[in-house]
C-alpha cells in the first residue's frame, strides 16, 4: 500500500479535483441486446439520427444521449407523445468529467402516466456550453436550470431569467462545481473576505428587482445592515406585519 | 401481494369551506420576455424583505416582495444564504465519508437522507442489503417521516397562531429524538448508514421502545387532530389558500404531501417500490384542493400510515446480520481488528482506500417526508464519486412559491411557505 494516501484528504484542496482519467464516457460497454425501452424505439423512429447512442446503467436506467441542437425538440416530444408523456421532470443537473472532456447535462424524466422513466444526456463541449432552456416546458426547470448555469456555467438560451442562484450575484470566482475549481475557491481567503465586507446593497439584489425599485423610486434596504434597516424601518413599514 | 393503491378523498367540512378565495391563473407557457414592471404602479407599491433571518421563514429564506398594500403582486425568493458546497465536498471525500453530509442537509429526517445515499450508492455497486437491514431502514425512514411531519405540523400551527399544537408535536419529536440517540449516538446528525448495512444493528431494548411510541402516539396525534382539523381558525387561514391544481403541481415538480395534496397520486413507495414496500399495507392520502388545509389532512394521514408500517415493520424484523457479507465494503468487528492481525490490515485497507465502485451512474430516488429525493451518483471506478448529486424535494418545492402566493396576502405568504414544509439545509446544500 502505498503510504501517501493518508495525504489524500488533503489533495485538490488548492487545485481542482483530479477528474476522469478516462476519455471515453465513463459507463463501460455494452454487451450482447440492451433491454428494450418503449420511449427509445419511439424516438429512433421519430428523430432517426438524433439518438446519438442508448445505454443501460445499475441495471435497469436507461439513458439516451442527442445533440445539443435536437435536445429541445426531442424533450418537446418526449413530453407531450401520446403513450409517453414524460409530464415530471424529476431533476436536470450536469456532470463534469474533468481533463477537458464534454460536460453533460442531465434530464432526468418521469411520466406519472405510462409510469416510466427516462435520462436523456447531452454532452457539451467546453467551448460551446449553451443549449436551449426547457423553461416553457415543464416550469420545474427554472431554478434546476439557474442551478446547473451557477455551479457549471451552461447557458440555457430562452430562460427568462438566469442568474446565479445559490452563490452571490456578484460572485467572480467561477463556477464551482468545475473540476478545474479549486475546493477553497479561486481567490485568497484574503481577498474573499474583503469582497463579502465591501459588498453594496445592490449585490444583494436582482437586475429585476433593482428595476422594479427604480420605477418605484425606491431605495432598496439592505438585507443585513442592523443600522440601517432601523431607520428604514418606519420607511418601510417594517416587517412587523409577518410575524 | 399484490401493490394496492387507495385514493382517499379526504373531505371537508363543507360550512365552513371558505373556497377558492385564491385562484391561481393557469400556466400559460409563452415564449418570450418575462414580466415587465407595470407602469402605472409608481407610488402606490413597495418592495419589502422577508428574511433572511426572520422566524417565519423556517431559516435563512429570503424573499423580495412587491406589495400592493398587503396584497403581493410578485415574490422574488433567494436563497443560498446557508450554502455549504455538499456536492463539491462530496466529490473529495470516500463513499462512505459522503454519509454525514447527507443528515446536515436535512437535518429535520437525518435517517431519510443517510437511507437514501446509502441505497443509491448500493444500487451502483450491485450490492444487495441484507433481509434484516432493509427492514431496519424502512423504520428508520418511516419513523423520520413522522418526525419531520411533526415539526411541520408544530412550527406551521406557530406560524399561523396555534402555538399548543406546538408543545405537543414537540414531546412526541423529543421521543423521537431519543430513539435517534439509542440507535446511532446522535440526536439530529445520525449519519447511521454505511454502504452495505449500517454503523450498527439496533442496541437491545430498542424495538421495545418503539413499540411503546407506535402505542402511545395515536393518542397525541388524536389530540392535535382534535386542536386542528374543526378548528375555525385554522380552516379559515388553511381552506383555499395557496391552492395550486394538480396540473401546475406536476409541471412545477412538486412531489409529496405537497403534490399529493393537488390530487396526483404519485408516491415513490407504491410507483417505484423499494425494500419491498410493495408488501406493506399502507394506503396513501391523496388531497383534492392543493390548498394548505388538504397539505395538513395528508401529512396528519401519512403519519397514520406511517405507524401502520412501523407496527408490520416491528412485526417482520428478522434476525441475522445487518450488513452484508463483502469484505471489500464491510469493516471487521471491532474485537476482531483489534486482535488479529488480519483483521486489522483489513480495517486499515478499508479505511485507508475506501470503497470502490464500479464505474457507471445511478440516480435513485426514495419517498422522503418532504417529497421525492435522488440521489444521483456518478462513478469513474475510484474510490470517490465523480459527481455526487441530490435532488432535494424542498429546493423544487420552493421553485413553486411565487406562484402560490402571487395575488395572495402578506399574512398569507407565511401561511403558504410554512406549508410546503423546506428545510434550508437542503436547499441551500
Amino acid at each position: 500500500m502505498a503510504n501517501d494516501s493518508f495525504k489524500k484528504g488533503l489533495e485538490g484542496l488548492d487545485a481542482g479535483a483530479a477528474g476522469s482519467p478516462q476519455e471515453e464516457p465513463g459507463v463501460p460497454p455494452q454487451a450482447g441486446e440492451l433491454p428494450a425501452h418503449p420511449s427509445i424505439e419511439a424516438l429512433r423512429e421519430e428523430f432517426g439520427d438524433a439518438v446519438l447512442r442508448h445505454e443501460v446503467v445499475a441495471g435497469d436506467e436507461h439513458i439516451v444521449y442527442v445533440p445539443p441542437q435536437r435536445a429541445r425538440d426531442v424533450l418537446a416530444w418526449l413530453k407531450d407523445a401520446p403513450g409517453h408523456q414524460y409530464d415530471f421532470l424529476q431533476d436536470l443537473t450536469a456532470i463534469d468529467w474533468g481533463n477537458g472532456r464534454s460536460i453533460q447535462v442531465v434530464y432526468q424524466l418521469w411520466s406519472t402516466r405510462s409510469k416510466l422513466n427516462l435520462r436523456v444526456k447531452v454532452e457539451l463541449p467546453l467551448d460551446s456550453l449553451e443549449i436551449d432552456t426547457v423553461y416553457y416546458l415543464w416550469r420545474a426547470a427554472d431554478w434546476l436550470e439557474r442551478e446547473v448555469f451557477d455551479m457549471f456555467g451552461v447557458v440555457f438560451t430562452g430562460h427568462p431569467d438566469l442568474r446565479r442562484i445559490l452563490m452571490p450575484y456578484n460572485y467572480a470566482e467561477g463556477h464551482p462545481l468545475r473540476k478545474d475549481f479549486p475546493l477553497r475557491g479561486r481567490f485568497s481567503r484574503a481577498e474573499q473576505t474583503r469582497r463579502s465586507l465591501s459588498m453594496q446593497t445592490e449585490d444583494h439584489y436582482s437586475p429585476r428587482e433593482l428595476e422594479i425599485a427604480h420605477v418605484l423610486g425606491q431605495t432598496l434596504p439592505t438585507p443585513f445592515d442592523e443600522a440601517g434597516s432601523a431607520d428604514q424601518q418606519g420607511q418601510f413599514g417594517g416587517m412587523g406585519g409577518a410575524g | 401481494m399484490a401493490l394496492r393503491k387507495v385514493v382517499y378523498n379526504v373531505t371537508r367540512n363543507p360550512e365552513l369551506s371558505a373556497g377558492g378565495r385564491l385562484v391561481n391563473a393557469p400556466i400559460v407557457p409563452v415564449e418570450g420576455e418575462a414580466v415587465q414592471v407595470h407602469e402605472d404602479i409608481a407610488g402606490e407599491h413597495m418592495l419589502i424583505n422577508i428574511g433572511p433571518q426572520h422566524p417565519a421563514t423556517h431559516g435563512v429564506l429570503r424573499l423580495v416582495l412587491e406589495l400592493d398594500g398587503e396584497t403581493v403582486v410578485r415574490c422574488i425568493p433567494h436563497i443560498g444564504y446557508l450554502h455549504s458546497s455538499f456536492e463539491k465536498l462530496g466529490e473529495y471525500r470516500d463513499w462512505n465519508q459522503i454519509v454525514p453530509l447527507t443528515d446536515r442537509m436535512d437535518y429535520l429526517a437525518p435517517l431519510i437522507y443517510n437511507c437514501a445515499y446509502a441505497m443509491a450508492v448500493e444500487k451502483l455497486m450491485g450490492i444487495e442489503v441484507t433481509e434484516r437491514c432493509k427492514v431496519v431502514r424502512v423504520i428508520c425512514m418511516e419513523l423520520d417521516r413522522i418526525f419531520s411531519h411533526l415539526l411541520w405540523l408544530g412550527t406551521t400551527g406557530i406560524d399561523l397562531g396555534a402555538f399548543t399544537v406546538f408543545l405537543y408535536t414537540f414531546q412526541e419529536r423529543e421521543r423521537i429524538y431519543d430513539l435517534h440517540e439509542a440507535f446511532t449516538g446522535a440526536r439530529i446528525t445520525t449519519s447511521s448508514t454505511r454502504i452495505g448495512g449500517m454503523m450498527a444493528d439496533l442496541p437491545a431494548g430498542w424495538i421495545e421502545k418503539l413499540q411503546e411510541f407506535v402505542n402511545t402516539f395515536p393518542r397525541t396525534l388524536e389530540e392535535v387532530d382534535t386542536l386542528l382539523t374543526n378548528n375555525g381558525i385554522w380552516i379559515g387561514r388553511t381552506q383555499g389558500v395557496g391552492a395550486i391544481s394538480a396540473e401546475d403541481a406536476v409541471n412545477f415538480g412538486l412531489s409529496g404531501p405537497n403534490l399529493r395534496a393537488s390530487g396526483v397520486d404519485y408516491d415513490i413507495r407504491k410507483d417505484r417500490p423499494y425494500y419491498d414496500y410493495e408488501t406493506y399495507d399502507f394506503d396513501v392520502p391523496i388531497g383534492e384542493h392543493g390548498d394548505i388545509y388538504d397539505r395538513y389532512l395528508c401529512r396528519m394521514e401519512e403519519m397514520r400510515q406511517s405507524l401502520l408500517i412501523l407496527q408490520q415493520a416491528i412485526d417482520r424484523l428478522p434476525g441475522g446480520p445487518i450488513n452484508v457479507d463483502d469484505p471489500r465494503i464491510i469493516l471487521p468487528s471491532k474485537t476482531a481488528a483489534m486482535n488479529d492481525m488480519e483483521s486489522m490490515i483489513h480495517h486499515f485497507k478499508v479505511v485507508m482506500e475506501g470503497v470502490r465502485a464500479p464505474v457507471g451512474e445511478s440516480w435513485f430516488s426514495v419517498e422522503s417526508s418532504k417529497g421525492e429525493l435522488g440521489m444521483y451518483v456518478v462513478s469513474d471506478g475510484g474510490s470517490k464519486p465523480v459527481r455526487w448529486r441530490v435532488r432535494g424535494p424542498s429546493f423544487i418545492n420552493i421553485a413553486a412559491l411565487p406562484h402560490m402566493i402571487e395575488g395572495a396576502l402578506l399574512s398569507d405568504v407565511i401561511a403558504v411557505n410554512a406549508s410546503l414544509d423546506i428545510v434550508l439545509g437542503e436547499i441551500d446544500r
